[in-house]
């Protein structure tokens, strides 16, 4: 009962605050990712009666920030500073361990609140819909992420990392890269980072069977048992990525940034055709109006016309394979029910108009043998029961982020009071930063809105906001936790981080997380 | 001392702006200048004083590419640093609103 004292008198105490401006206006956002917590903060800023309440359904804010953005690159992690500001906020609460849909439905909240923003991404993966989808082995990106980055729910996905020296990964976006980056980097360059500690340990005992020949003591390489050890060791000396690709290199969806890395990871050998470097003449021009494509393309070409250097001792193999498109997996006769390879039909290039291409099936095929597949196609949304949904596109149908509930008819109809911003919104693209002008939108229309008297005045509202809603959870026995529970499992985990030279290690069960918290 | 951190320090109004540059500290330096990101993006509005200006390295162009509403005369406020030959320069930063129009429909509520 500490917890909701806590929040009671936080309550009084931006009550007392609020009359002296406009009366409050009770706001819930749904995710506090970058598209929520942006959104929290633009609505702070714009409306200084606004309460905002910001839940999760983990106990940890900041969403793919904290489980998304790789080990190895903290400095994109620095954004959580400025949102930490915001759930600071005397008229802001953070509600974790709340979920949308099972803790409280989309209706009880929008009796609770007089806007709701649904902000809660995409924590779900475009399905390919090819023969031997469920094979074992084969994963998506955002679990395989997920999984490295000590998410709760990925903590059991034991990725076999050990009987194989292969991986294809379908996509050649920067979550492509990233997967690829982390199976390729020298597992002494990410035991630095905040990787999840199950992940690096699966990671290192992955390239023990790589130690250069050298590294074995004078008597153990006279040794008969030794040269049968050094043998098995050789069969998995390379460590192959394959990076696949529908199209070609004027359409990777990487960014230079990414692809600039990877190219530089330690001894890793880069594989690029140069008869895929072709241009026609619809690629000149997709190049020409697109700076970020020939940025790429310009590095994809490069690291092809260096080409791979002699092989030796230690090294890795990246392929960067184009024209090629997944057309089923095959199954293992040796361990039944386990991948063994890709099937890939080649591909070419078609136009539809407006300077797209899109690959077309030639009817040829090939083969890649592999052990395990990451499938980077794209993240999906989840819909919750009484939100409009559109299936097709895995976005809830907005305008302006104004929620839809039908866009058949005519006029369009808005659900009053109810908005999204993010991936929900726009489909799962875009960095960080991307949500920063999306929020900027939502919020916008909000404002207009409110002026224009489409939501509730607040003078004349009677919803309970934030009390209701400490209410609800009461009564459910549901126990939220709240951001000091947060600031508690970040210091346990940068102290436990301090032990070890990194720069956190994460907490990563339930278990742990909630009673460091609680 | 970079642009980023002039603004910061003397509450400087940038053009395209009607709030204050406390607007400008919590909203355009996510990574606090660490070339991880694209928000302290501004536009040099003379093309003479953006030649004055060192070339981006390939760093800041990976971000650059990235940045919303990107010009011709685009750089990262965290790479422009201060110098007297650069007394004058007016910096402008992209609206993101300007390219949502809310065009005066109202939507009729559910």
């Amino acid at each position: 009962m500490t917890a909701m004292a806590i929040f009671r008198s936080r309550t009084w105490l931006s009550r007392s605050f609020s009359s002296l401006s406009s009366h409050p206006l009770r706001v819930c956002v749904v995710g506090s990712g970058p598209a929520g917590m942006y959104t929290a903060e633009k609505m702070l800023k714009a409306h200084q009666g606004a309460e905002v309440d910001i839940i999760d359904r983990l106990p940890t804010p900041f969403g793919l920030v904290r489980s998304g953005v790789a080990p190895d690159h903290p400095e994109t992690k620095i954004v959580t500073n400025q949102f930490s500001r915001v759930a600071q906020n005397d008229r802001c609460s953070f509600f974790g361990k709340v979920t949308l849909g099972s803790s409280i439905s989309l209706s009880e909240l929008r009796n609770l609140y007089d806007v709701v923003v649904l902000a809660y991404g995409a924590e779900s993966d475009r399905a390919l819909g090819i023969p031997g989808e469920d094979l074992s082995g084969i994963y998506s990106a955002r679990e395989f992420v997920w999984w490295y980055n000590g998410h709760p729910d990925c903590r059991n996905l034991s990725p076999d990392l050990k009987n194989t020296d292969t991986a294809v990964i379908l996509g050649q976006g920067n979550v492509a890269l990233d997967v690829a980056r982390i199976l390729l980097r020298p597992t002494e360059e990410l035991a630095t980072t905040d990787i999840a500690c199950h992940a690096l340990a699966a990671l290192e005992q992955s390239s023990i069977r790589f130690l250069p020949l050298q590294s074995l003591a004078l008597n153990q390489r006279s040794c008969l048992k030794s040269v049968i050890c050094c043998a098995k060791r050789m069969s998995y000396y390379y460590r192959k990525v394959y990076l696949v690709g529908r199209r070609g290199p004027a359409q990777a969806a990487c960014t230079a940034k990414e692809l600039r890395e990877i190219l530089g990871t330690k001894k890793v050998q880069i594989h690029i055709k140069e008869e895929d470097l072709h241009k026609s003449p619809e690629d000149e021009e997709e190049l020409k109006n697109s700076r970020i494509r020939k940025r790429v393309y310009e590095l994809l070409s490069k690291a092809a016309t260096t080409g791979p250097s002699l092989p030796s001792s230690g090294q890795r193999e990246l392929h960067f394979v184009f024209f090629r498109k997944p057309d089923s997996f095959s199954e293992s006769a040796e361990y039944p029910g386990h991948v063994s390879g890709v099937h890939l039909e080649k591909t070419g290039l078609k136009g539809v108009g407006s300077g797209k291409q899109i690959a077309v099936g030639s009817g040829q095929f090939e083969d890649i043998e592999c052990g395990m597949v990451l499938k980077s196609v794209g993240y999906k949304s989840v819909p919750v029961p009484s939100l409009p949904f559109d299936h097709k596109n895995g976005v809830v149908p907005n305008a302006g982020g104004r929620v839809i509930s039908d866009t058949s008819g005519d006029p369009e109809l808005i659900e009053q009071g109810l908005y999204v911003c993010g991936w929900l919104k726009r489909g799962p693209t875009g960095i960080i930063g991307t949500n920063l002008h999306c929020a900027e939108e939502t919020v916008a229309s909000i404002l207009h809105d409110l002026e224009h008297g489409l939501i509730a005045s607040p003078s004349t509202s009677t919803k309970p906001g934030r009390e209701g809603l400490l209410q609800l959870l009461d009564d459910r026995n549901v126990r939220a936790v709240p951001f000091s529970g947060w600031e508690k499992i970040d210091c346990e985990e940068r102290k436990l981080g301090s032990l070890k030279g990194k720069p956190r290690v994460k907490l990563g069960s339930w278990e742990d997380l909630l009673k460091v918290a609680m | 001392m970079s642009m980023l951190e002039a603004a910061h320090e003397h509450d400087i109004e940038l053009e395209g702006k009607d709030d204050s540059a406390d607007f400008l500290l919590i909203f355009l330096r996510a990574c606090e200048g660490s070339l991880a990101c694209s928000t302290c993006h501004v536009i040099v509005m003379d093309v003479d004083y953006y030649n004055k200006l060192e070339d981006p390295t390939d760093e800041e162009n990976d971000m650059l590419d990235l940045a919303f509403g990107l010009t011709e005369t685009s750089r990262l406020g965290c790479q422009v640093i201060a110098s007297p030959e650069l007394d004058g320069m007016r910096l402008a930063i992209p609206s993101a609103t300007r390219n949502f129009a809310v065009d005066g429909y109202v939507p009729k509520p559910h």
